[in-house]
């Protein structure tokens, strides 16, 4: 145990090696590790926030989808009642045709029937003013009996 | 292993614990141990050259496996000191505490090489008759390293707390403010001051200095004959491995001591 000289070199050599260190080693090192470190914490909140944007976006599929057959079945449903309506509409305006029809049909007879009482009557008007003028072949006197005539023709009207 | 001399056990214990040495100087002191500062010197400028080489080029990316062992190593690092040193520690303190692990673990590690097949390379390769290969078996080392530390920390508490802050901390701590307590502290706190840089630097050179003598006595075993050759090899293949433990263990314990002294420089009580 002899203390001497080579205590100060090595105290020399130490303080280089940690001078060197100090300022070669430890910053660089430091440096790419911390990077590293904010790389990985970058990439894990970037994964994180990734998963939430998912969950957010499953939510809001599940949503609309939701919605969707909400409508859907909305849309059936208004569907249905609107076919209902416009069978209930159609019988309905079928029936109205058919009685106007009916009505048609009906008025057109009654006219048939009148215009040929009419046309019988006219008929039997001049008939029987045939058979009249027949009979009194001689007498008769178209200027005399032309009241008579008018009255017999108004009265078979 | 000595050529010239008969061999004994004293002549080989003292052959295997004396330094190359150099006169710097006139006087005793001026002595250099150049096969400590040699030894370290190149263990150093390989650990850190290594470790540069691979920062130099490191990438935030993926890290090649020289660079994740570097990190690993960093960052274990980097774990301990944080959790004793609450201030800035990238700035000092930190980087301060990887050279004390690098270097002190190179330096022990070196104790496990064997001695003898390192002697006779040193004397054949190199035609060096002295050359003790693990430095921190010199006190000159351990002291080296704890003096600085010891230094440092008085620097810390100086630039933390300025004069007026420690001068109060050396009168006034452990034991209170009153006047009358003001010897007692300040003779507290001397022997404190003194006993950390010894406990420091003595506990990793009474560690691995042990350690070197083991290797040896195991080595005069071996030489007894052939039953005390197998106990020696295999006796010396156990020590080997456990010295592996205390070797990262040491130096393991010598940086954390440095991290602690330095933290309680940086605060007040």
């Amino acid at each position: 145990m002899n203390i001497n000289f080579t205590l100060i070199s090595q105290a020399v050599a130490f303080s280089i090696f940690i001078w060197f260190t100090v300022k070669f080693v430890w910053p660089p090192l430091l440096r790419a590790i911390e990077e590293r470190q904010k790389t990985i914490a970058d990439g894990l909140a970037a994964g994180e926030r990734g998963r939430h944007e998912l969950e957010l976006a499953s939510q809001r599929s599940s949503d609309v989808l939701k919605e969707a057959k909400q409508r859907a079945s909305e849309i059936i449903l208004q569907a249905e009642k609107r076919a209902s309506e416009i069978v209930e509409e159609s019988k309905r305006t079928a029936k109205e045709e058919g009685d106007r029809i009916i009505l048609g049909a009906k008025a057109d007879i009654e006219h048939e029937v009148f215009s040929a009482k009419e046309a019988l009557r006219q008929h039997v008007a001049e008939l029987a003013v045939a058979g009249a003028a027949k009979i009194l072949r001689r007498e008769v006197d178209a200027r005399a009996h032309a009241d008579m005539l008018t009255s017999i023709g108004e009265d078979l009207k | 292993m000595a050529s010239d001399t008969e061999l004994t056990p004293t002549s080989y214990i003292n052959h295997h614990l004396t330094n190359l040495t150099t006169q710097v100087s006139e006087g005793s002191f001026w002595v250099l141990h150049v096969d400590t500062l040699v030894t370290s010197l190149i263990l150093g400028v390989i650990s850190f050259g290594f470790i540069w080489l691979v920062v130099r080029k490191a990438t935030p990316g993926v890290p090649s496996k020289r660079q994740a062992f570097v990190e690993l190593a960093v960052e274990f690092i980097d774990n301990e000191v944080k959790n004793t040193f609450h201030g800035n520690r990238h700035v000092f303190v930190a980087p301060t505490a990887l050279t004390i692990f690098v270097w002190v673990l190179m330096m022990n590690a070196m104790d496990i090489l064997p001695i003898d097949i390192m002697a006779w390379i040193y004397e054949h390769a190199f035609g060096l008759h002295n050359w003790r290969t693990v430095p921190t078996t010199d006190v000159n080392t351990t002291f080296a390293l704890a003096l600085s530390i010891w230094f440092l920390m008085l620097y810390f508490n100086v630039k933390i707390k300025g004069w007026g802050g420690w001068m109060h901390e050396l009168f006034c701590t452990p034991f209170g403010k009153n006047p009358l307590l003001w010897v007692l502290n300040l003779l507290f706190n001397f022997i404190e001051y003194v006993s950390k840089p010894l406990s420091h630097s003595l506990r990793l050179f009474g560690n691995i200095y042990a350690g070197e003598i083991i290797f040896l006595l195991l080595g005069m075993w071996a030489a007894t004959g052939v039953s005390g050759a197998i106990f020696g090899a295999v006796l010396g293949a156990g020590w080997a491995i456990f010295h592996i433990l205390i070797v990262t263990l040491q130096a393991f314990i010598f940086m954390m001591l440095t991290v602690v002294y330095i933290s309680m420089a940086h605060e007040s009580h």
